[in-house]
């Protein structure tokens, strides 16, 4: 039972924010007023200084260039999500099946389209949320083990080994997982069958291929995003404060017993809302789930040994060979199921930040 | 319960620093002693010494021995976690749990001692209250998050929590450095009660404060900056103020310095 | 105080409060489990990175890897190279990273120097916000929707670039807006004081003194897209030789190099894929060393 290293300040500003997902303005030191406009600056910019209208239209010039990319891009994707629709509503309307019940996904005839989401959604949910249980607890102990465990001189290489994992392609991932992984898990698979196989998760699926299961690819879901949860975990538990560690310190608790009255209560929004935007990332993953998922002719079963696909790799398989827009409407419409199941989750994602105060 | 605290020739380190260098002193039980001396003497350094807190710091580490009624707190088989738990700590700013409720944040330490009997809590919650002068003011809203609480109050109720588990010791650094002069004056005659169950050190640079709570009063001093804290003089707190030995002492004493 | 509680210690005791056995094997049990975790995330990196390696390290040695096409080869032909489709990989990236930063730069500025709490801002923040989640191959979606079913262009390169400005622009807003807002205040009120107009302050003092992690944001940005796959398969075909032409005919590149050889069952189509790997993992590290590097050479001289 050795000592607990109070590490010093948060990680530098160099290794925080790259993420993909991040929520926002992870490190902003306190004390700097935002900007000079929210307030009346102590010093305004001179506006009339002799002889200088130049400058003055190089101001405007250039305030009416930000202000114009700003407004670009709210203007871009406004524009794109009325054209998403305008593409995907005309499919849903002449589709024949119903489409959210529906498990079809039949669009070879544009006259006569058959299609529904709801094996894609279950399909997604199931592997997005195993990769979550099993991504969930590991990132948290990967977090804890960097920041209060971890020799502090250690801390930022295994830091990095961590960060390197966010930067192999997600296509390499997919790769592994279905040549080498998935071999390797046979036995796994096999062994949870045999034995909890009454159990619907367990059940054996339906996959024609070895190791082409949600069960996999929830695993290597999981490694993906791993990453993204520890990193957000960690920065925000190298902020829990000093005094509160040193009062549980003080009180005689143990490293752990640390861990569980200063550091998790502290942390515990931040670990929850990386956790979601690590879900988010899982639920729009492509190709890994488009290499590893193999393609049924059968309807979910819920089984982890089932095939499949998930909104992103039914989207990923089909859309090259389409060729009239009808059908490709359909695939637009289930992609922006996909969007809005995202959206939704990043944005509680971030509400439980916001609403946490924890990270600035 | 009391015990008493022996320092020999105690040196300090931050990494390769010297903070402190070669304190020799002796605490008695059931006394106060407060720690006076310019800052960035090394007062809290010691004084996180006494409980194993100093090692918390990478790189940090102690020389010399420091007794607790005679055994060694850096021995080898001593474990610091039951160290701090036998020597308590009231800091700087008060720094109740934010998320526990009044009454959680005063048995915090006898929860992860493994004590679960609510009755035991409750009454142990209530006892501490009351030694901490805290009681009358926050018994309606024991189930309210410490952080609700005035800062004297969250203090007292630091206070509080530190003597529920019953400790040995009370170091305090500075505890009425961030408090208005009322609460000051609560929490002055709270040492002044706790002394009889506890051994009390406190380190203050409020001279005033030194001379109406302590017994004994160690001035520390550094030779130059630069250079490590050491001990120049401890002694009955009267003595140190009327006539103390060292010419630093009657200097910083009489504000000539510091 | 008299009250007896039930602690359990003894009312004569050892000098130390000892810690009870339970608590201590909890505490001992935790360290093992949270070292146990971060060997767990270990294993897959090391598990990936050896595989990759052990498979491809004697493609990319090969003579003719960086330099040649797979142009006429047949499936099962050894021989050739990547070159056609780390053009592919780096001009996609590239072109987007091209119109991703300056429109990234832009709006970051606007929100941090001008937008304030306006109305627009908010609006701003809220649609990269959007986009800072938005899966990979909805973005695909995106421009497949607006470029090729409504205005009309065929699949082409440029297009997968447009799809990867979408997703390029919020890192590049997010990490340049942190690095703004970290430039002191004092800097932007002393410009002022000395009567330098805002945009020149912006322009000379604060950009620059923000440049480096503006930088490394940008490159580590696009290492990150350079590992998309989801945009090729929507948006351009793959072709086994080498189309200079963003703007027109199929590209290869090297995610899309992979994704085609999975279906080409001999061992010349297996090294193939992890020569590619290989390649595309070179690169993006070839970026991201290039990220520290830009950050050290431009950090602001302190000493
Ligand atoms: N965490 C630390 N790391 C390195 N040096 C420290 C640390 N804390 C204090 N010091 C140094 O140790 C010396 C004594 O500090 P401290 O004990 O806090 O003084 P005091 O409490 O008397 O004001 C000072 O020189 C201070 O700079
Ligand atoms: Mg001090």
């Amino acid at each position: 039972m050795t000592d607990l290293p109070v590490t010093g300040g948060p990680a530098g500003a160099g290794d925080t924010g790259v993420v993909r997902g991040l929520p926002v303005t992870a490190t902003i030191p306190e004390g700097h007023v935002r900007m000079p406009d929210t307030g009346p600056p102590p010093a305004p910019p001179p506006d009339e200084p002799a002889g200088a209208t130049s400058s003055r239209r190089g101001d405007r010039l250039f305030r009416w260039l930000v202000t114009g990319s700003g407004a670009f891009v709210v203007a871009l994707i406004g524009a794109i999500g009325l054209f998403l629709l305008v593409q995907a509503i005309p499919s849903v309307l002449v589709d024949q099946d119903n489409f959210l019940l529906s498990r079809n996904f039949d669009t070879e005839d544009p006259a006569n389209l058959r299609f529904g989401i709801l094996d894609l959604l279950l399909v997604t949910v199931e592997v997005s949320v195993f990769a979550l249980v099993l991504a969930m607890p590991v990132g948290l102990g990967i977090a804890l083990f960097l920041t209060q465990y971890a020799p502090p001189r250690l801390a930022r290489p295994f830091g990095y080994l961590i960060d390197v994992l966010a930067a192999v392609p997600s296509i390499i991932f997919g790769l592994w997982g279905i040549l080498v992984l998935a071999p390797v898990l046979e036995p796994v698979a096999g062994w949870l069958q045999a034995h909890l196989g009454g159990f619907f998760l367990f059940a054996p699926g339906n996959s024609g291929i070895a190791g082409a299961t949600v069960f996999t690819a929830g695993i290597v879901l999981a490694v993906m995003i791993l990453p993204i949860i520890t990193s957000i975990t960690r920065e925000v538990f190298e902020r829990t404060p000093r005094t509160h560690v040193e009062a549980a310190l003080a009180l005689g608790a143990t490293r752990w017993e640390v861990i569980r009255i200063a550091v998790l209560p502290f942390g515990r929004s931040g670990y929850i809302s990386a956790s979601m935007l690590g879900l988010g990332r899982a639920l729009g993953e492509t190709i890994a789930l488009t290499i590893i998922l193999a393609g049924v002719q059968t309807p979910f079963s819920g089984s982890l040994f089932d095939g499949g696909a998930t909104f992103a790799s039914k989207i990923a398989l089909s859309f090259a060979e389409l060729n009239n827009d009808l059908s490709a409407g359909a695939y637009i419409a289930a992609g922006l199921v996909l969007f809005v199941l995202t959206f939704a989750v990043n944005a509680l994602a971030r509400a439980v930040i916001a609403r946490s105060g924890a990270v600035a | 319960m009391a015990k008493r605290l022996d320092l020999k020739d105690v040196d300090i380190y931050y990494g390769s620093f010297q903070a402190v260098d070669g304190v020799t002193l002796s605490i008695p039980p059931n006394s106060v002693t407060a720690f006076i001396g310019p800052s960035g003497c090394g007062k809290s350094t010691v004084l996180r010494a006494l409980n194993r807190m100093h090692e918390v710091v990478p790189g940090a580490r102690v020389e010399g021995e420091v007794l607790l009624d005679g055994e060694d707190i850096y021995a080898p088989n001593v474990d610091p976690v039951s160290v701090r738990r036998t020597i308590g700590m009231v800091f700087q700013r008060p720094n109740p749990f934010p998320t526990m409720s009044i009454r959680d944040n005063v048995v915090a330490g006898l929860k992860l001692q493994g004590v679960k009997n609510k009755k035991v809590l409750d009454e142990v919650a209530e006892r501490s209250l009351r030694g901490a002068n805290l009681w009358n003011e926050v018994k309606d809203r024991l189930n309210k998050p410490g952080g609700s609480l005035s800062g004297g109050q969250q203090q007292r109720l630091c206070i509080a929590r530190a003597i529920a588990v019953q400790p040995e010791v009370l170091l305090m650094d500075e505890p009425c450095s961030a408090l208005d002069p009322i609460s000051t004056l609560a929490i002055e005659d709270l040492i002044a009660n706790l002394k009889k169950q506890y051994t009390i050190v406190i380190v203050t640079h409020n001279m005033q404060q030194a001379a109406r709570v302590s017994d004994q009063t160690a001035f520390f001093n550094l030779r130059a900056t630069g250079e490590p804290g050491r001990l120049v003089e401890i002694g009955d707190t009267e003595k140190v103020f009327s006539t103390p030995t060292e010419k630093a002492t009657e200097d910083y004493i009489s504000g000539r310095f510091g | 105080m008299s009250t007896t509680i039930d602690l359990d210690e003894p009312a004569v005791g050892p000098t130390f409060t000892p810690i009870s056995t339970g608590r201590k094997i909890r505490n001992g049990i935790a360290a093992v489990l949270v070292t146990l975790a971060f060997l767990v995330a270990v294993v897959p990196l090391v598990w990936v990175l050896w595989t990759v390696i052990a498979e491809g390290l004697s493609v990319v040695l090969r003579p003719g890897w960086w330099t040649q096409s797979l142009n006429g080869l047949l499936g099962r032909q050894q021989g050739g190279g990547a070159y056609h489709a780390i053009y592919g990989t780096l001009m996609q990236s590239l072109i987007a990273a091209a119109i991703a930063t300056p429109i990234g730069i832009l709006v970051a500025i606007y929100l941090v120097e001008y937008g304030a709490k306006s109305r627009l801002a908010r609006a701003t923040t809220f649609m990269v916000d959007i986009l800072t989640g938005i899966p990979s191959i909805v973005a695909a979606l995106f421009v497949y929707a607006v470029w090729i079913a409504i205005l009309g262009f065929d699949r082409s390169a440029f297009a997968v670039s447009l799809a990867l400005v979408l997703l390029m622009v919020p890192v590049v807003v997010r990490s340049t807006e942190e690095m703004l807002r970290i430039v002191p205040d004092d800097l932007r009120e002393a410009a002022y004081a000395l009567g330098v107009p805002k945009w020149k302050t912006i322009v000379r003092i604060v950009i620059p003194t923000a440049l480096s992690g503006m930088l490394t944001g940008i490159s580590l940005a696009l290492a990150r897209i350079m590992g998309e796959t989801a945009p090729m398969l929507i948006l351009v075909a793959y072709a086994p030789f080498i189309n200079y032409n963003v703007f027109a005919g199929n590209m290869a590149s090297l995610p899309l190099l992979m994704t085609v050889e999975r279906a080409n069952p001999t061992e010349a189509g297996s090294d193939r894929i992890w020569g590619a790997a290989i390649t595309l993992i070179l690169i993006i590290t070839v970026f991201q060393l290039i990220a520290a590097l830009l950050s050290r050479v431009t950090a602001p001289k302190t000493k």
